[in-house]
């Protein structure tokens, strides 16, 4: 186990030493200390290690992500996870607005509650909040899973594409085009396979789909102010 | 973009502290806003007084005998205490106005920054630790208080224009975001006799909760009407005399975290804000929702 104190060493000497860190390394085990809300932590990590940082992070951690795992022992700031590309980001507290955005790929797991726009604009990444999850989550998403084992906020999967939302408890409102969808067998096997990923003991059965309506595909004068 | 740092001490032993810790604070939001500061401190103050803090860019000629000018035309006692560019001028009860009719006379390069019985209100242009040394915040005490780091973006970047803005006895209000009705609103505002000073988007929001408890409202009441009658993007932390409060607008796109222990309740823009208060690793941390008022009395 490699450690980082992040107060002492500062972010780019962090963030340096992790980018170095190639296919074949053998220090895959790391540790950063002090986080103490900084920014940008463990960002742009492209190779297959594991990285654990022992308290609360801000804006950015573990952006741009690919093949690490990062694991956040406290709670997440803004853009958490945004654009992840692969690998496995895990915030053991809540997050804060946006996690997850854009990301294409990847695992992004939540254990508290995320705020608003969390997996907007998300585009292949799949992510799993075992709490609730704000308004606007999902906005305009792509592609990709957000299982929401809690509550969703207000205008969930507004002007969504075609990734999947899956939430246990009450939607407090629906965005444009987004609708609720039957749950089959093949969606019940993704949602079973995800929530063993996110650690997380809810029953694919309690689970309601969310998607796409698909009307705002084609340009319709109806929709025009 | 802006920086917001507040603290409520529920705990009397930290009231000697609470200048030193939101000092810390404020400076951990300098990135956040570089261009000016300010501080509303709410200390001590003798029942029979009233508290008028007052800036000058030539703080040294302004000030010198002011308090001997204010007192021959206002015939009571006047006592002043002078920090850098800020004077405390403390007047008996009922004075304010008469007072600020006078200086205005006296020199009109003097400028209100507060008016209460026990708040005092520091801003300047300048880092956000420059400001905060100029007043020596670090050695005031008080019961709660609300720092501001300010990246303009509606008004120009000088003192009158920092935060926090005081437009009602013992109120402040410190504001992220930019509203987008605030010249209506001001016309309107000044129409029903609110005095608003500077063309700033956020000394709009102050003065409309000033109207608003002037015409009965409590502070939690008034912060609720707000996010019917603002529009735009807002997370305003305020102060009362005894009262703390927060509200953000209902995208809430302006961050925002607090903490509460048995000891105080927290306001920072950012969790680094927070980092050094005595106990946070146990705190109760969490981001206000939106469209959701928050506020603490004493």
């Amino acid at each position: 186990m490699q450690t980082i104190d992040l107060e002492a060493e500062g972010l780019r000497h962090l963030n340096a030493t992790l980018h170095a860190q190639s296919q074949e390394t053998n220090q895959t085990a790391w540790e950063v200390i002090n986080p103490r809300g900084s920014h940008a932590i463990a960002c742009g990590l492209d190779a297959p290690i594991e990285v654990a940082v022992k308290g609360s992070t801000g804006y950015y951690c573990a952006g741009m992500n690919k093949q690490a795992t990062v694991r956040v022992h406290g709670s997440a700031g803004p853009g958490v996870a945004e654009n992840m590309m692969s690998g496995m980001v895990v915030i053991d507290g809540d997050a804060s607005q946006y996690a997850g955005a854009t990301g294409h790929g990847g695992t992004l797991v939540i254990k508290g509650n995320a705020s608003s726009r969390c997996g907007i604009s998300m585009k292949g990444i799949d992510i799993v909040v075992h709490g609730n999850v704000g308004h606007m989550s999902a906005f305009m998403a792509q592609s990709g899973n957000l299982v929401v084992c809690g509550d969703a906020g207000d205008a969930l999967g507004d002007s969504i594409y075609e990734a999947r939302l899956f939430v246990r408890g009450s939607v407090k409102s629906l965005g444009a085009d987004c609708i609720e969808k039957e749950m089959r067998p093949e969606h019940l096997e993704i949602l079973a396979d995800l929530l063993e990923k996110g650690d997380c003991d809810a029953k694919p059965e309690e689970f309601k789909r969310y998607g796409s309506a698909r009307k705002l595909y084609n340009f319709n004068i109806d929709n025009a102010y | 973009m802006c920086g917001i740092v507040g603290l409520f001490l529920k705990d009397k032993t930290l009231e000697p502290q609470l200048g030193s810790m939101l000092t810390d604070m404020l400076i951990t939001m300098t990135d956040r806003g570089p261009d000016s500061a300010g501080i509303a401190i709410y200390g001590d103050g003798d029942r029979n007084t009233e508290k008028l803090t007052v800036q000058s860019d030539t703080p040294d000629t302004s000030f010198d005998g002011l308090d001997t000018r204010l007192s021959d035309v206002l015939g009571v006692s006047v006592s002043i205490e002078t920090k850098d560019t800020h004077a405390v001028l403390e007047l008996p009860e009922g004075k304010i106005e008469a007072a600020r009719d006078a200086l205005a006379e006296i020199d009109g390069g003097i400028r209100v920054m507060s008016v209460g019985d026990i708040i005092e209100i520091y801003k300047e242009v300048g880092l956000p630790k420059d400001v905060a040394a100029r007043f020596e915040v670090s050695k005031m005490s008080g019961s709660h208080g609300i720092g501001h780091t300010r990246m303009a973006t509606e008004s120009a970047v000088t003192t009158m224009g920092a935060h926090p803005f005081n437009t009602g006895s013992d109120q402040c209000l410190v504001h992220n975001g930019s509203l987008s009705n605030h010249n209506s609103l001001r016309r309107k505002l000044r129409r029903e006799g609110v005095r608003i000073e500077t063309e700033n988007d956020s000394e709009v929001a102050a003065a409309y909760l000033t109207w608003k408890m002037q015409n009965g409202a409590t502070l939690g009441e008034a912060l609720q009407d707000s996010l019917d009658d603002l529009d735009g993007f807002f997370t305003f932390v305020v102060g009362t005399k005894d009262g703390f409060g927060v509200v953000r607008d209902p995208i809430a796109c302006k961050p925002a975290v607090m903490a509460e222990t048995d000891e105080y309740v927290a306001f920072g823009s950012e969790y680094r804000a927070l980092v050094n208060l005595p106990g946070i690793e146990d705190a109760r941390v969490w981001e206000p929702e939106p469209a959701t008022v928050y506020f603490w009395n004493h």
